[in-house]
C-alpha cells in the first residue's frame, strides 16, 4: 500500500490515536454539542462531519506552521480567527451548494467555531508540534469525530424516522419512535454508547482517559 | 409588547432550553455538572457573559456590519467581541473584585467555548430580534441554561452518595442519561407559549 510508505509509524499511530484511544467525543468528552444536535438525520450528519474535518485540517495547518510566530498572550484569539474565517467558508458553501441541509443545520454551522474539538486539538496539539503530525491528528480526530456522529445519525434516522438517506427502510406498520428525533433521544443514544465504548475499552485493558 | 417580551423569555428558560432542546453548552454542561458548587459558579458566570456579550454584540451588528455591508465576517466579529468582553470581566473582577475571582474566575476562560454564548448572538441575528428583545432573550436563554445545569448536578450528587453506578456509566455517560430524562420532562412544556 503507498499510504504505508508514505506515512512512518509514527505518523500512523497519530492517525490512529485520533480514532482510538483519544477518540474525542468517547474518551475526551469534545465536540458533545453538535454530536447530540446535529445528529437526527444522516444528511446533516455527514454535512457538519464534512465541515468540521475539513476546519480541522485546515486549522492544523494553519496553527501548526505558524506556531513559532503567534505570541504565547494572543494564542486563543488567533485559534478563533482562524476558525472562524474557515467556518464561514464552509457556512458559504453550504449555503452555495446544499442550501436545504444548510437552512436544516442553520446556527449550528456557526457553532463549529466553539466545537471545543477545534479548541482543544489547537491548544493542545497543533501550536506545539510539527505540520505534519498535527495534519495527521487533524485526519484522525476528524475520523473519529464522522464515523461517530453518522452512527448516531444513523441509529436516529431508523428509529425516528423510519428512513436511511431519506430512503424508507423499515417495513409497512412500523410506528416511528418520535422521541428519537428530539432532544432527550439524543442524550439516550449517546449516553449509551458512551456507557458500552467504556466499558469495552475497560474490558481490553485500555486506559481510562478524563 | 411586554407579553412578547415575556413570551420571549419563558420560552427561552421552559420550552425552548438552550441546553435540553438545542443541546448547547454540552461541554461544560457535562464536565461541571458533578457537583452543585461547581454548576452554580458556572452558571453566574454565564449568565453574565451572555447577557454582556448581547448587549454589545446586537449594536455591532446593526450599526456597524449593515450599514456597511459587512454581515459575512459577522462570526468572526461576535466571537473576538465574546473572547475580548471575558478577558475585560476577568481583568475588572481581579481588579476590583478580588473574592468574586477567586469563586468565578477559574470558569471565565471556560466560556469563550461554551457554544450557547456564540449561539445567543447568532440566534438574535437570525430570528431578528430588536435590542430589548435581544435583552431578555439572552438572560431567559443564560437562566434555562442554569436551571438545567442545577438539575442534572443535584441529581448526580445524589447519585453520587449511592454509588452503584456501573463502572462505565459513570461521570459522562450517566449525566447524558440523566440529562435525557429531564429533557423528556421539560418536553411537556411544549405549546405553553408559542414562538418562532
Amino acid at each position: 500500500m503507498s499510504a504505508k510508505t508514505f506515512l512512518d509509524a509514527q505518523d500512523r499511530k497519530i492517525l490512529k490515536n485520533g480514532y482510538t484511544r483519544e477518540h474525542p467525543i468517547f474518551v475526551v468528552g469534545l465536540g458533545i454539542c453538535s454530536a447530540l444536535a446535529v445528529s437526527n438525520k444522516v444528511e446533516n450528519a455527514i454535512a457538519m462531519s464534512a465541515g468540521v474535518t475539513f476546519v480541522l485540517l485546515a486549522t492544523a495547518l494553519i496553527i501548526s506552521s505558524l506556531r513559532s510566530l503567534i505570541p504565547q498572550r494572543a494564542r486563543i484569539i488567533t485559534y478563533m480567527i482562524t476558525i472562524a474565517s474557515f467556518v464561514i467558508i464552509v457556512q458559504k458553501f453550504l449555503d452555495a451548494f446544499t442550501p436545504a441541509i444548510s437552512k436544516a443545520l442553520g446556527a449550528y454551522v456557526a457553532l463549529i467555531i466553539t466545537n471545543c474539538i477545534l479548541m482543544g486539538r489547537a491548544e493542545a496539539f497543533y501550536v506545539t508540534r510539527g505540520v505534519r503530525h498535527s495534519v495527521m491528528d487533524a485526519l484522525g480526530n476528524g475520523i473519529g469525530y464522522s464515523t461517530t456522529l453518522i452512527a448516531i445519525a444513523a441509529v436516529r434516522e431508523v428509529l425516528g424516522f423510519g428512513t436511511l438517506l431519506g430512503f424508507k427502510v423499515t417495513p409497512a406498520g412500523w410506528e416511528n419512535l418520535v422521541v428519537m428525533t428530539l432532544a432527550p433521544g439524543a442524550f439516550f443514544l449517546l449516553g449509551t454508547a458512551i456507557w458500552i465504548s467504556r466499558t469495552i475499552s475497560e474490558r481490553s485493558g485500555g486506559e481510562e482517559g478524563e | 409588547m411586554a407579553a412578547h417580551l415575556l413570551t420571549i423569555f419563558i420560552a427561552a428558560i421552559l420550552t425552548h432550553n438552550v441546553a435540553l432542546t438545542y443541546l448547547l453548552g454540552m461541554c461544560p454542561f457535562v464536565s461541571l455538572s458533578r457537583t452543585t458548587k461547581t454548576a452554580f459558579g458556572m452558571s453566574m458566570a454565564v449568565i453574565f457573559v451572555i447577557t454582556l456579550t448581547a448587549v454589545i454584540n446586537w449594536p455591532v451588528y446593526h450599526k456597524l456590519l449593515v450599514p456597511n455591508n459587512s454581515q459575512l465576517i459577522y462570526y468572526i466579529v461576535f466571537i473576538i467581541v465574546i473572547a475580548a468582553s471575558v478577558q475585560l470581566v476577568e481583568m475588572i473582577m481581579e481588579r476590583f473584585f478580588p473574592p468574586l475571582q477567586a469563586a468565578f474566575g477559574i470558569f471565565l476562560p471556560l466560556i469563550t467555548v461554551n457554544c450557547t454564548v456564540l449561539a445567543v448572538s447568532v440566534f438574535m441575528v437570525l430570528r431578528e430580534y430588536s435590542y430589548l428583545a435581544t435583552v431578555v432573550f439572552a438572560f431567559g436563554s443564560a437562566v434555562g441554561w442554569m436551571v438545567a445545569i442545577m438539575i442534572v448536578a443535584a441529581i448526580n450528587e445524589k447519585l453520587a452518595l449511592i454509588g452503584n453506578v456501573p463502572q462505565g456509566l459513570r461521570g459522562t455517560a450517566i449525566i447524558m442519561i440523566i440529562s435525557g430524562i429531564i429533557a423528556l420532562a421539560f418536553l411537556g412544556f411544549g405549546g405553553m407559549v408559542d414562538v418562532k
